[in-house]
């Protein structure tokens, strides 16, 4: 199960690297750079994906206390947090040759760089905690306040400034964005998702086995 | 005894203990006016610069004696091994974290009274017509700072490294409560009327309310063992 999600992920990404370099046109003003959209929003939205993930599983865990929620928790914070990592990398290298700088205090930015200290800390604490159980469930309190947190975050930082291009994908009406762009953008959000899902697969089955070989 | 009754009893005894040991309050009255001390010396004697960051300068004090005077929340318990009291005692256990909530939000806001007050005396902040607005938004800022700062005291209390994990887990999680309230003070101390700040004080209120409802829903998770 997790290896056909693992090549449906190759295959996916090979697909969107397809149309992100052979069907998508060339961006009239950005020229070529802009091509890293397709790696940078793909990986926001996964992000955002991996700590909505977090929020639920640490209410079921708390609801539940199913050792299952849990990891999965565990994992997709983990996830989450290199995903993050991605977007800022990839955010930097293409806000160089547009913007002219590496990075900027802009509301998105921030929000996103207060994302990634927030579950940063997360797995500290995780890391901090000897007792597992204790540990869990320390975690899972902090991924509901990080979670709840997000909104307030994002409109602090708005009303605080920006500078960031509108949202173009996820904002009402039709998206402002060429067809042939949106197209290659969406199978290279598929192919992040499954790539998110395989991680998450794989790292839950790696946290199973450590908790069994120390139990 | 009632909700509130056994929320008082925590917040009774820890001003007792409190009231013997003075242990914190004086310790955090002399680390405030250090804090002054250092804030001078390393922007300069420039009084105008100064004045350019003070919203952001004050904020930093009420910050930093925050993460101190927080930290210590459930020190007493540990120290004293009476951890398993606060478990023992009967009934909601978020009684208990009102109550230090209650007692923290106390704290802050007479250390932050005296820092206002030698802010005044050393940098020359005149707050005469400005107060109540003033007031107001270190009040909500504050109730935001505290009852986060409560729930995550209790979590790092049984931890190794908890003078360290404290502030990290806190801070990035206090950005809005900081954002609004160095935007709202600094148009406070302009002159500028409460209006103009709405929706910053909105998202005050919003964010305390959120803290507060999480902290008491969440609270006996972490009191647990």
């Amino acid at each position: 199960m997790t290896r056909v999600l693992g090549w449906l992920a190759v295959v996916a990404l090979l697909a969107g690297l397809a149309v992100g370099f052979g069907v998508a046109p060339r961006e009239v003003t950005q020229g070529n750079v802009q091509r890293i959209m397709y790696v940078h929003v793909p990986s926001v939205l996964v992000a955002y994906l991996a700590f909505a993930v977090v929020f639920v599983a640490s209410v079921a865990y708390l609801a539940r206390r199913a050792e299952a929620a849990d990891r999965i928790a565990h994992a997709s914070a983990e996830v989450g947090v290199l995903f993050t990592g991605i977007t800022i990398a990839t955010g930097s290298i293409w806000g160089k040759p547009t913007w002219g700088t590496w990075w900027t205090w802009d509301a998105r930015l921030t929000s996103v760089a207060i994302l990634f200290v927030m579950y940063l800390g997360y797995l500290l604490l995780r890391g901090m905690v000897e007792d597992r159980e204790r540990g869990a469930r320390y975690a899972a309190v902090l991924g509901i306040v990080a979670a709840l947190n997000v909104p307030l975050v994002h409109f602090s930082v708005v009303w605080w400034r920006t500078l960031h291009q509108p949202p173009s994908l996820l904002k009402p009406g039709t998206p402002t964005i060429a067809s042939a762009i949106l197209a290659a953008l969406l199978v290279n959000v598929l192919a992040h998702a499954l790539l998110y899902a395989y991680f998450l697969a794989k790292r839950v089955r790696i946290l199973r086995r450590e908790q069994e070989a120390s139990a | 005894m009632t909700y509130a009754r056994r929320a008082w009893a925590v917040v009774w005894k820890d001003l007792l203990v409190e009231r013997r040991s003075k242990e914190t309050l004086n310790a955090l009255f002399f680390f405030s006016l250090l804090l002054l001390f250092v804030f001078q010396f390393t922007l300069g004697p420039d009084r105008e610069r100064l004045a350019a960051v003070l919203p952001g300068l004050l904020w930093l004090g009420f910050i930093l004696s925050g993460l101190l005077g927080l930290g210590r929340t459930f020190l007493v318990e540990r120290e004293n091994d009476c951890w398993e009291g606060l478990l023992l005692a009967p009934g909601d256990k978020s009684a208990i974290y009102v109550g230090k909530l209650a007692g923290n939000l106390l704290l802050m806001l007479v250390v932050e009274a005296v820092l206002v007050a030698m802010f005044v005396v050393f940098f020359n902040v005149d707050v005469g017509g400005v107060w109540p607005g003033l007031a107001l938004v270190i009040v909500l800022g504050t109730i935001g700072f505290a009852a986060v700062g409560t729930l995550f005291a209790a979590m790092t209390a049984q931890v190794r490294a908890r003078e360290l994990l404290f502030p990290v887990l806190l801070l990035p999680v206090q950005v809005p409560i900081l954002l609004a309230t160095v935007k709202a003070t600094e148009a406070v101390l302009l002159g500028e009327p409460l209006a103009a700040v709405a929706d910053w004080l909105k998202l005050l209120v919003a964010a305390d309310l959120i803290y507060v409802v999480v902290g008491v829903l969440t609270f006996e998770f972490v009191l647990e063992g």
